[in-house]
């Protein structure tokens, strides 16, 4: 029986006591004292903090403790089967981690010499080669920090493409599938877009009539995952492309679910025109509790000249960062993205080759298949859409007939799969299932893990069936049940912070 | 069909268990599971990469590649500018390392996710206690994506699109800024500096504020390493037009400097990664972002933020992700930004760092810095040919070198620097013309009075020679 640890432990500024500390400094040298006396006097009076910040105060002893304990409370890909549909929560490398802890990427500065920082720019450059060769792009460039950061600069580069074709102005709509992630919307949208959105068809791809219907010269690009959310491959692609670049609109591959195509097929040999990869799921970087992340962008020869500065150059005898590049859309953040997360993705790729990359894909749709084929036999769980349709890297299923038949729903279904030891999928996603739960099993967990979670999920069904309550009320074996997320953001008992927290506490008291 | 061989990390690469499966799914070969793919676009052959190594061959071969590098532990590097090489605790890389921190996902199922979410909202926390602000999310990009999205937040908030900047600021945090704001049509005017103090024109803020302007942004300490001292008469200036004072930070000098929450900054943002995080060639950095208590900036804050509450059933305090309604996967196209996967596990390293500390932590380091940055300043500004700073301020830890006087120019000097195995400041000449030859240079803890005495001793020997 699964039990997660509960260690009832206080917030940090809870503990400690005055006078403790966790960290001490170098001792100043007599000369360097005596030179400069004292240097809070030597800030203006009126720039000096008068009150020490309240933070804790606490050997390292109980840092350490505090925080072992707050991992305990806590369930990684380590732990066990993470499920999570579109987030590709897949097993990461150990011997990556101590690559990225080398002194030679952790103690150097973006701004040195390049002379001083070669061994780095060489593994960044032939980073940014094989994923042009992967995703069959010409020009990566290795900068945005995260997947959606990936989708805000595909779409500055739409809009900075049609700005230099003196189209922008008319050309106002990012065209999304409601299918489509959040991040897609969202990122259209802060890059200055209108977004329309075209329904899926009877087989959960793109609807191409209501595609035709959609695009115009108003188009500025399509949106798309491919494998779609549901898993399933948009097998009229190439249509799609004729129809959006006929319309004089740009094509844009989310990344968010390569892994199940890895050497299979590249979107770049689809027609799409900007693809961006998530790291840290196609290329097994840990996910770190929400980052960090990289989400590199590769895009077509006619697009490279609008990839942010530097570009990683490569002159045949050395390496350098070519800034020289006045098409650019300029910079999306500073230096030259999260180095240290794309050092893991190199080693990565290098791991496992050309095979390996291509048996991720194969073993990543098995594990996804095999899953899919178990669950539909299970009572009260549907698998929307063509069950004949081969899914890729993962299957949603709706739980539409359990909640009509017992009142469980999709959540209460994935509180209770947390009982048994197994974190939950993705749920309430795509919009386009209702009492979706979205799974994705990826490669790195084996059968018999799998075989775990058919079977927690037949157990549920049963339970649903015989005692709903029992399921309605989960989880019980985690370091907290249910969680009130309600209170949490009701403006009159939300506390944010420790000191908006004892704000509120002292406003009710009086 | 794949490899022959099982590898370590497919568990189901085994083939008979790939029969098996194939069995249960009721296909023979694993390409049926493909077939739906047209053939036209199938890769043909394998992609063109180099051959798999085994994990010892990899270890070898990365190693080799880095030791290429020259680091901060081979060589004095005198290097700042936004992103800032500070000595990292071995108790906090153990923390971060520890895998059920490390390999989850965002905290989207808080009831198995406590102990990554109370990490988080601690580190919320005691960010507002060094800014004095009331609210933090649990973590931008960086600083120069924060401050884009700072402009955005004020535009949003206050109806008006004009926002206001320092001359002096990073020309990439500017960049940055630039490419957030023109999408949503946002005006920036760069507001001038006192050539002898380097301190904000307000002179020129008063001219260029009006009744349009969202915001008035500075930084403290500024880039070029001085504290901004008239921080009072600015955020008087900006809150007379009802603009948001956004103030950008360094969170390392909070232990002595004022917090921008005393001097009425509405949103902090700022710099997170010398919060025990290395430099690690620029990447990942740690977007701080802050703001007041005030629902009217709460509701238009990008980013995840995690709050406090309880149990349903009243029991127990618990953690969960909190106004969900702002992002980008429950409002799309209407969320407040796009931003999804951030830098959480940097923000859990800054809090063990910040724990670490305490209050008088912080103020030893602060002290720390400036002992240091100003015994540089004082040696460096005796050699014949050099002014240090260039400005007449208090300086922090970055402070301008100055080299006008020696006819040498900032490139002569950090060539013949690096031949004799030190590494000098960031060259600011193109910056910064205004200022002639001119590098900002950086001090921490991690610099020892020998590093400093070898850096004044090699820069007399190579601007005495002629």
């Amino acid at each position: 029986m699964f039990k997660q640890a509960r260690w009832d432990e206080p917030t940090i500024f809870e503990m400690g006591r005055p006078g403790s500390r966790g960290y001490t400094l170098p001792k100043l040298e007599k000369e360097i004292v005596e030179a400069v006396k004292n240097p809070e006097k030597i800030i203006p009076e009126k720039m000096r903090r008068k009150n020490a910040p309240k933070l804790p105060e606490l050997s390292e002893v109980e840092v350490v403790r505090h925080f072992t304990r707050l991992s305990q409370m806590n369930y990684g890909v380590d732990s066990g089967l993470y499920p999570l549909g579109s987030c590709t929560m897949k097993y990461n490398p150990k011997v990556n981690e101590v690559l990225a802890r080398h002194k030679g990427i952790a103690w150097i500065h973006p701004y040195q010499d390049e002379s001083t920082v070669q061994g780095i720019l060489e593994i960044l450059y032939r980073l940014s080669r094989w994923l042009a060769e992967i995703t069959g792009t010409k020009e990566v460039c290795l900068q945005p920090s995260a997947g959606a950061h990936g989708e805000l600069l595909g779409t500055l580069i739409m809009r900075a493409y049609h700005k230099l074709n003196g189209e922008l102005e008319e050309r106002r709509e990012i065209i999304v599938p409601d299918s489509a992630h959040g991040t897609n919307p969202a990122s259209a949208a802060m890059a200055g877009f209108e977004v329309v959105v075209v329904p899926s068809d009877e087989n959960g791809c793109v609807d191409i009539e209501a595609l035709k219907s959609a695009v115009s010269r108003r188009t500025a690009g399509l949106m798309l995952t491919n494998p779609n959310t549901l898993g399933i491959f948009e097998r009229n692609i190439e249509e799609i492309a004729n129809i959006v670049h006929e319309a004089g609109g740009l094509l844009y591959y989310d990344g968010a679910n390569l892994n199940a195509i890895l050497g299979k097929v590249r979107p770049g040999d689809m027609g799409f025109d900007i693809v961006h990869v998530n790291i840290h799921k196609t290329f097994g970087t840990p996910h770190g509790g929400g980052g960090p992340g990289a989400g590199p962008v590769g895009v077509s020869e006619e697009l490279e000249k609008f990839l942010p500065v530097p570009r990683i150059a490569f002159d045949g005898k050395r390496y350098y960062l070519d800034y020289n590049k006045p098409h650019s859309i300029g910079k999306i953040r500073s230096f030259y993205g999260n180095v240290a997360v794309l050092l893991k993705a190199y080693a990565y790729i290098l791991s496992l080759g050309a095979e390996g990359l291509e048996e991720v894909a194969e073993i990543s749709v098995l594990n996804a298949n095999y899953i899919a084929k178990k669950l539909a036999k299970i009572r009260g769980f549907k698998l929307p859409f063509d069950e004949k349709t081969p899914r890729k890297h993962e299957c949603v299923f709706s739980a539409k007939q359990l909640k009509n038949e017992t009142g469980v729903q999709a959540l209460n279904v994935a509180k209770r799969l947390l009982d048994y030891g197994l974190h939950a999928p993705t749920m309430y996603f795509p919009l386009i299932v209702e009492e979706a739960l979205m799974i994705e099993p990826t490669e790195s967990f084996e059968k018999e893990e799998l075989d775990k979670f058919i079977e927690a999920l037949k157990k549920i069904s049963d339970e649903a069936y015989s005692q709903p309550k029992k399921v309605l009320n989960a989880p019980y074996n985690t370091s907290v049940g249910r969680v009130d997320e309600v209170r949490a953001s009701h403006p009159r008992t939300m506390a944010l912070s420790w000191r908006m927290y004892l704000k509120r506490k002292s406003q009710e008291e009086t | 069909m794949a490899r022959k061989k099982a590898h370590p990390y497919i568990p189901n690469s085994v083939r008979e268990i790939k029969e098996k499966i194939m069995n249960e799914i009721g296909i023979k070969s694993i390409e049926e599971l493909y077939s739906d793919i047209p053939e036209k676009f199938r890769l043909k052959g394998r992609l063109n990469l180099p051959e798999a190594l085994s994990e010892l061959e990899l270890v070898k071969h990365v190693d080799k590649l880095l030791l290429r590098n020259k680091t901060c532990l081979d060589m004095p590097i005198f290097l700042g500018a936004g992103c800032w090489p500070h000595y990292v605790p071995a108790a906090v890389d153990y923390v971060i390392q520890r895998s059920e921190l490390l390999t989850s996902y965002t905290p989207y199922q808080p009831e198995i996710s406590q102990g990554m979410l109370q990490a988080l909202f601690e580190y919320q926390s005691m960010i507002c206690e060094l800014t004095e602000m009331e609210v933090a999310n649990c973590s931008m990009y960086d600083w120069a994506s924060a401050l884009g999205e700072a402009a955005r937040m004020a535009v949003r908030t206050t109806r008006k699109n004009r926002i206001l900047i320092p001359k002096i600021i990073h020309p990439e945090r500017k960049a940055t800024l630039q490419t957030y704001a023109e999408p949503a049509g946002i005006k920036i005017e760069t507001i001038k500096y006192y050539r002898e103090t380097g301190q904000l024109s307000l002179e020129d803020l008063k001219e260029k504020i009006s009744e349009e302007t969202a915001a008035v942004y500075i930084e403290n300490p500024s880039y070029l390493g001085f504290i901004e001292a008239q921080v009072d008469e600015i955020a008087e200036i900006t809150h007379e037009k009802n603009a948001l004072f956004i103030v950008g930070i360094d969170p390392t000098s909070l232990g002595v400097l004022r917090p921008p929450g005393d001097y009425g900054a509405d949103i902090v943002i700022g710099e997170g990664q010398p919060l025990g995080n290395p430099t690690n060639y620029g990447g990942p950095l740690l977007g701080i972002f802050a703001c007041r208590d005030d629902m009217r900036l709460i509701r238009q804050m990008p980013g995840r933020i995690i709050g406090m509450t309880r149990t349903v059933d009243g029991s127990q305090r618990a953690f969960c992700m909190v106004l969900q309604t702002r992002e980008q996967h429950i409002r799309r196209e209407k969320a407040t930004s796009n931003i999804c996967s951030n830098e959480a596990l940097c923000a859990v390293a800054a809090a063990v760092y910040m724990a670490m500390l305490g209050p008088e932590g912080f103020r030893e380091l602060g002290k720390h810095i400036m002992y240091k940055a100003n015994y540089a300043m004082k040696r460096l500004n005796e050699i014949e040919g050099v002014k240090c700073p260039v400005f007449d301020a208090v300086h922090f830890k970055e402070f301008t070198v100055n080299f006008d006087s020696s006819g040498k120019s900032v490139t002569e000097v950090h060539e013949r620097l690096l031949e004799m195995g030190i590494h000098g400041g960031k060259d600011i000449s193109k910056e910064f013309a205004e200022l002639g030859q001119t590098a900002l240079y950086c001090m921490t803890e991690i610099h020892s009075k020998s590093d400093i005495d070898r850096l004044v001793e090699t820069l007399n020997q190579i601007l005495e020679a002629k």
